[in-house]
């Protein structure tokens, strides 16, 4: 067996297990790898997400056990300090050492800190690893609690931005700093980068272009920095990012060829000067230019196990594209080609538009035979297209303007036409190399059947993902061209959408799921189609979620929201937030008796954590013997009704809100939908319910109440649209029982409101004339379907802990009395929160 | 955390020592599934009444370590059975055990026979 050492567990040094693992000559080696960081190789092209929630292990590449499973030893937390060419061994800093029959060196490079007198005084960071930015976000704790705010981000490029969003994210007021007269001097012209900084000024960035930084100021923290024009810049922090310097420390030693600038020589075979040495990535000099970019680094990782296994004839290419789409602190760029070119053959045609903030440029030869490359900003939406367009050198239209500003004959045709047009070996994802061909044969053999199994097993779309409507509409286009119909059904149980299944129920007045299941369905169903059918039936009917149990979503199921270890959480029903404070005290008794963490909501409610699933009807039994009833936190139905207090106390208030609230929340609570319905009633233009946030939105004002439909917090975040203006109590409740029954009728699964609307042909115009116009003369039936649900209501946990049968799913044990033993809580901050996950 | 996903193992028919008696088959949800103690372990039984069919499997998901995959929705995958922990919807065969949409291992799965509307379960130790 062959020994192959790899240094370097980096993204490229993980490719390249990932590549020799599937590779079949894998049996006949060995691999060991060498990482120096403390972890698993984990994704640094978002390193940033680490700001934003995400912890080491979902940026992590593969699962703790990937390695070991495939029989690689990796070594963390080890560092390579000698290789001996003659022995073919290396040696880690506590001079172990280990044999190789092929060594590949994927060391990656750091970030580069340029030779400004003061770099190492407190406060100066790099912005490139885990542990950099864990660095950088105890330090900005620490200098917030000081009162102090001021950042500074050396480096207007690519990672500079990113890292000056991140200091942003941390609280901190982000300076950006730049040698170069652009940002991104790279890849944008100037027009792009005047664009790009107007664009992240608007979101309290500051822009310092043109700026040498001489010397950093302060005595032993940080306290500013002071140009070469004499200017300073007053920072408490500053972040390096000025570009990345190849690790090839230990390469150079051992007498491998490098180049004037670092980086280790290598061929088209990725072979250094010594040919049992390969090197790949950000460490690997290849044309005399270091990429750093993860695309040719996985190409390199590819080229290097095809190399070691004998596949001499897959060598890199010897132009490498450098073109990127990226979603820069919220402002899309792109470049592609050769964005900057200028000259005699070359036409230029830009398109900017202040006030929209979009630029685009593309570089036409001269003849008008092809697209030579071009820069995007502020909209990047046609880069798929414009870069295949490029990249297959395609004829252009007659009017090489149409590419950016779209053919303006009127038949809003896409730019590139049929994706089907497109080559075989143009490529589509470039991070995993991925071309037409690839995706359309693998529909085409029979080993994929959809978007999902594409991407699995041909990976693209895996990487930076910017490709994937491009995959999808290939995907879809192939499976067409195959006669097979791209149907938008729930699961493969059922051939219908959630629309039809709604239609087939109400015609048919199905009761049971097996009903529906073996009439319209096939197998044995599965946790997709269970719980649309539940809440369809639910929406008919006034069913409750203790009708068929096993039906139920995870949490419908016990009434109960499931938390990290297993409890659930308890919310009972406050309408409108209002509580009296005989009932306060109530839910303060049984939050003490059953020992739950206690937490006020954003839905103005009061929020029970860490009860177990045998210990739910008892607190239930409680809550319900003093009035409360169940709030339907855990279903895909209305939760609250926000309100402002109104004029019943507020000098400002133009209406009762607190009581329209409460008739609202009162007449709808219990309704199922395709998902969870929030709603809000304001007093006044102040809005302080933010009910515009909200699906349903009531705001008063002179003359009555504005209504304003599909709003949305969450992950997207929209603005309730306006419905209907200065209409009375009455006129909101009509509008809003046809509108929520219309959503009910026609949503798909899990889609909220606000989407449901983006998705409606003709948007709220369209809106406006089904719930106001009666456009499609349903307003009686919707009506009707409305007072039914309202009439039916039932709370259903009353209706659980009333029946024996009921309660019987609330043991955790079938065949013992005894709880869970497997739950752990620790102390916080005189309350109780389950054991970290480990 | 180790520890507990060790202490359970897939057990073939023919490697059953002990039938334990878990409980009557009216104990659990006709389609739907319920949880069992045996010593320090817990077992997640799953009743396929439309095809007639019982399963076991660990009650612990190898995902997060909760004790859990006895509350999820049970169904089926191109013929296989399965389950979906409630907490974040991985599916697993309950023939194999095997992790369906992703790379976790699989969980261990055990023998089930009614007699005399009983439900028992087959154990090697």
């Amino acid at each position: 067996m062959k020994k192959v050492v790899v240094i370097g567990n980096g993204m490229v040094g993980y490719k390249f297990c990932e590549k020799f693992v599937a590779s079949d000559k894998f049996n006949e080696y060995k691999i060991t790898v060498f990482g120096e960081e403390p972890r698993r190789a984990y994704d640094r092209v978002h390193l940033s997400e680490f700001y934003a929630g995400k912890t080491a292990e979902d940026l992590s590449m593969s699962t703790a056990d990937w390695y070991a499973q495939n029989n690689i030893d990796l070594h963390v937390s080890e560092m390579i300090t000698e290789i001996n060419r003659e022995h073919k061994t290396v040696a880690n800093h506590r001079g172990d050492t280990y044999s190789y029959d092929y060594l590949v060196l994927a060391t990656g490079s750091s970030a580069f800190v340029p030779p400004i007198n003061g770099v190492e005084k407190e406060g100066v960071f790099v912005y490139r690893t885990i542990e950099d930015l864990e660095a950088i976000e105890s330090y900005a704790k620490k200098i917030k609690s000081e009162g102090k705010t001021q950042a500074a981000v050396l480096g207007g490029g690519l990672l500079g931005l990113e890292a000056a969003n991140a200091v942003k994210e941390l609280g901190l007021e982000a300076h950006v700093v730049e040698f170069a007269p652009r940002l991104m001097p790279r890849q944008l012209d100037q027009g792009g980068s005047d664009m790009l900084q107007s664009k992240i000024e608007e979101l309290g960035l500051s822009v310092h272009l043109s700026k040498q930084t001489e010397y950093i100021q302060g005595t032993n923290a940080i306290e500013g920095l002071k140009y070469v024009d004499g200017s300073e810049l007053k920072v408490d922090m500053l972040v390096i990012s000025a570009g990345i310097r190849p690790r090839d420390e230990v390469a150079k030693e051992c007498g491998l060829d490098a180049g004037l600038r670092g980086g280790v020589i290598v061929d088209n075979t990725m072979k250094t000067s010594d040919d049992s040495i390969f090197a790949i990535g950000e460490v690997a000099l290849y044309n005399n230019m270091i990429y750093g970019l993860v695309a040719p680094g996985y190409d390199m990782a590819e080229v290097a196990v095809a190399q070691i296994t004998g596949n001499t004839e897959l060598t890199m290419a010897p132009y490498i594209d450098m073109s990127t789409q990226l979603k820069l602190i919220g402002t899309e760029v792109a470049s592609f080609g050769d964005a900057l070119l200028e000259g005699e053959d070359t036409d230029t045609i830009v398109y900017e538009n202040k006030r929209k903030g979009v630029y685009k440029r593309i570089n036409v030869a001269k003849d008008g035979s092809k697209l030579l490359g071009g820069i995007l900003v502020g909209d990047s939406s046609d880069y798929n297209a414009l870069f295949q367009i490029y990249n297959t050198a395609m004829a252009l239209p007659e009017d090489p303007e149409d590419l950016i500003l779209g053919s303006r004959g009127g038949d809003g045709g896409s730019l590139l036409g049929d994706v089907m047009d497109l080559p075989d070996d143009a490529q589509i994802c470039s991070c995993e190399s991925v071309s037409k061909g690839d995706i359309c044969s693998a529909i085409q053999d029979g080993s994929c059947n959809d978007l999902g199994d594409v991407i699995s097993c041909t990976k693209a779309g895996t990487g930076c993902g910017g490709c994937k409507p491009m995959v999808k509409d290939l995907v879809d286009a192939t499976l067409k061209s195959l006669g097979r119909e791209v149907k938008d059904v729930i699961c493969e149980h059922f051939e219908y959408n959630r629309q039809e299944l709604y239609d087939i129920i109400k015609l048919k007045g199905y009761r049971k799921y097996d009903e529906v299941l073996n009439h319209h369905g096939c197998g044995d169903g599965c946790e997709v189609c269970k719980p649309v059918i539940a809440s369809i039936m639910a929406s008919l009917h006034a069913d409750t979620a203790n009708e068929e149990y096993v039906i139920q979503d995870s949490n419908d199921r016990f009434l109960a929201n499931i938390q990290r270890n297993g409890t659930y959480s308890v919310v009972p029903r406050i309408p409108g937030g209002e509580i009296t404070p005989e009932k306060l005290i109530v839910l303060g008794e049984v939050g003490k008796k059953y020992d739950l963490y206690t937490k006020i909501t954003g839905g103005q409610r009061v929020d029970f954590f860490g009860a177990r699933l045998d210990q739910l009807p008892l607190i239930w039994k409680d809550l319900i013997e003093h009035g409360f009833e169940s709030g339907h936190a855990y279903g895909k139905s209305l939760r609250t009704v926000k309100s402002c207090v109104g004029s019943t106390w507020c000098r400002y208030g133009m209406d009762e809100s607190v009581s329209f609230a409460i008739e609202l929340e009162e007449r709808y609570k219990g309704l199922r939908s395709p998902h969870k319905l929030k709603g809000g009633v304001s007093g006044c233009i102040r809005e302080c319910a933010e009910a515009r946030c909200k699906d349903f939105g009531v705001i008063a004002v002179e003359g009555g109440w504005n209504l304003y439909v599909c709003g949305n917090g969450g992950a997207n975040p929209k603005h309730a649209e306006l419905l209907a203006e200065q209409i009375d109590n009455e006129t909101v409740i009509k509008y809003l029982d046809r509108f929520l029954m219309y959503y009910i009728r026609t949503a798909a699964p899990l889609e909220r409101t606000a989407k449901w609307l983006d998705k409606l042909e003709g948007g709220i115009d369209y809106l406006k004339k089904v719930v106001i116009e009666d456009s499609l003369a349903l307003a009686d039936e919707l009506e009707a379907e409305m007072a039914t649900l309202v009439d039916n209501f039932q709370c259903e946990w009353t209706q659980a802990i009333e029946d024996e049968e009921m309660m019987k799913r609330f043991n955790h044990f079938v065949n013992s009395d005894a709880a869970d033993d497997n739950l752990v809580f620790v102390p916080l901050r005189d309350q109780k929160m389950p054991k970290h996950w480990s | 955390m180790e520890k507990i996903l060790e202490s359970y193992k897939t057990t073939a028919v023919e490697d059953v020592t002990v039938w334990y008696e878990a409980a009557k088959v009216s104990e659990f949800p006709k389609n739907g599934g319920a949880c069992i103690k045996y010593k320090s372990k817990q077992i997640a039984i799953f009743n396929f009444e439309r095809k007639n069919s019982w399963y076991a499997c660990q009650n612990v998901c190898p995902h997060k370590m909760e004790m859990v995959l006895s509350r999820g929705m049970i169904g089926e995958q191109s013929g296989v059975p399965k389950v979906a922990c409630p907490m974040h919807k991985k599916t697993f065969s309950l023939e194999n055990g095997e992790n369906l949409n992703g790379d976790l291992p699989a969980i261990a799965t055990y023998p089930v026979k009614i007699e005399n509307d009983t439900v028992y379960i087959g154990f090697s130790e």
